[in-house]
Formats: C-alpha cells, sequence, structure tokens
C-alpha cells in the first residue's frame, strides 16, 4: 500500500512540473507573439492574427523555444530577417533614439515652460 | 502635409533585408518524399533560385512561364519550396504546367518559409554560391524580374 502511495504521488507530482513547465512555454509564446507585428494584417499582432503568416509564426516561435532559444534571441533572429519593424517595442538605436528620446524631452520642455510660468506668476 | 499624406500609402512595406544567411532545414522531397537537408540542396551550383509556390495561389500559376524560362539557364539551380499545400494537387500543378524544379521541398507548416524571411506566396530568392540571399522578389516573377536576374547571373 505505501509503494503505491509513493507511486501515486510521485506521479503526481511528476504532472505538475511538467504542467508548470508547459504553461511558462505558452506564457512565453504569449508574450513573444503579442510584441510582433503581423506583416499581412498589418496593426495586428502575431497572437490576434489568423494569418497563415501568423500561424506559421506562432508554430516557429514554439519551435525555438523547444531548442531552447531565449526571448531575446528569438527577437534577434526574427529582427535579422524582417527588421527592426517586427518588434513592437523597438530597441534604442540610432534609428529609433528619436522615437525613445523626443517624449523624455517634451517632458522636461513642458514641465520647464510650467514651472516658469509658475514662477513668473508668483513675482 | 495633409495632401501629401494622401496620396502615399498607408500600407506600410517594411526595407528588404537582402544579402541575409541561408537557414539550416531539412525538409521532404514532393515527389520522392526523402528526407533532405538544406546542405545537400544548396550546393554545387553557381546560383540558386528558391521559389515558394502552391496549387492553391493564382498568382503562382501566372508567373509559371517566367520560372520555366529561368529553369534554361545552367548556372541557376532551382528549388521549389510548396507551401502548406495538398501534396497531390501540387504534384498535378507541375504535371499539368510543367516542372521548373530540379529538388522541390515541402513547408507544410511554414515555419521554413519564415526562417528564409518570407513574406507570403509567391516569393522568390536568388542566392549566390556562398549560401547569401542576394535578391528578393515578393510577388509573382514578371520579365521584369527575369531581366534583373539575367543581369546578375551571366
Amino acid at each position: 500500500m505505501k509503494f503505491t502511495k509513493t507511486i501515486f504521488l510521485l506521479f503526481f507530482l511528476m504532472s505538475l512540473f511538467s504542467e508548470s513547465l508547459a504553461n511558462k512555454d505558452d506564457q512565453l509564446i504569449y508574450k513573444i507573439s503579442k510584441n510582433l507585428r503581423c506583416i499581412i494584417c498589418q496593426g495586428q499582432s502575431i497572437y490576434d492574427s489568423q494569418s497563415d503568416f501568423a500561424l506559421s509564426m506562432k508554430l516557429l516561435i514554439k519551435k525555438k523555444i523547444e531548442e531552447g532559444k531565449s526571448e531575446q534571441e528569438i527577437y534577434e533572429f526574427l529582427k535579422e530577417k524582417y527588421g527592426e519593424w517586427i518588434v513592437y517595442d523597438t530597441s534604442l538605436d540610432k534609428k529609433t533614439f528619436i522615437l525613445w528620446g523626443l517624449p523624455v524631452l517634451l517632458f522636461f520642455l513642458g514641465g520647464a515652460i510650467i514651472i516658469k510660468k509658475l514662477v513668473f506668476r508668483k513675482i | 502635409m495633409f495632401f501629401k499624406s494622401l496620396e502615399t500609402s498607408s500600407i506600410y512595406v517594411p526595407e528588404k533585408i537582402e544579402t541575409k544567411n541561408l537557414p539550416n532545414f531539412i525538409s521532404r522531397d514532393l515527389f520522392s518524399e526523402k528526407e533532405i537537408s538544406s546542405n545537400e540542396i544548396f550546393q554545387g551550383s553557381d546560383y540558386y533560385i528558391l521559389n515558394i509556390w502552391a496549387s492553391w495561389c493564382a498568382p503562382c500559376k501566372k508567373e509559371h512561364p517566367q520560372l520555366m524560362q529561368l529553369s534554361k539557364n545552367p548556372s541557376i539551380k532551382m528549388i521549389g519550396l510548396n507551401y502548406k499545400d495538398n501534396p497531390k494537387k501540387a504534384k498535378k500543378f507541375l504535371n499539368d504546367l510543367g516542372n521548373p524544379f530540379l529538388v522541390n521541398l515541402v513547408d507544410k507548416s511554414g515555419i521554413i518559409s519564415i526562417e528564409f524571411g518570407g513574406y507570403g506566396i509567391p516569393e522568390t530568392f536568388l542566392i549566390n554560391k556562398n549560401k547569401k540571399i542576394i535578391k528578393t522578389f515578393i510577388g509573382y516573377l514578371t520579365d521584369e524580374s527575369i531581366i534583373q536576374i539575367n543581369q546578375i547571373v551571366k
């Protein structure tokens, strides 16, 4: 009886472990496919699109994860094939520094204008 | 600026990245159904044409005469990549219209096309002997595409 209980417990733990692994992979596929742009249905992510291209892309992401590739490695692989445009969350480089820098610059500029106006109003 | 924007297309086409390295893959031959690796396919020629096609794709039928014309060039090894197709229909397509390809690979899941950086079908890649993609033609091949290919492959 004790032996049977141990076997059951072992199987239970194994199934929990494999399920958590599968969930981890699914979450990563979800995260990556949400951050990739479908080039056939423009305006939709790979996750949302049902085009042939998007369906194949989801399979490719799954294959790459099973091969042990990290999230960053998958993005780099796809950027090499399709360019920076495929990724929604673009990285900071010489082509995208305005995209990243302009909101910060406008924030500080706007802040400076507001402070200046408040200071002058007090005077 | 407003009127200028009205004239331009709102559909963004990403820049084509050329001189890409070839992916390593294993596929199946459409006719013999034997497994074949990319290293076995891309050897022994100065230039390779890889064409992504399917029997259900109407523009593929339109470009078929251009592919038949290219297949007469001895400097080019013609490779077909049959995309998400029914093998019976694919074989019938080639039997009816002629087979321009020396090797015909099967891409049932569409993964190989994405590993090549493909956008859709039909699409054609010109590859040199160093296994670099030197030119990509998105959409069906025209007479102008053939002139461009022949200028590169002399």
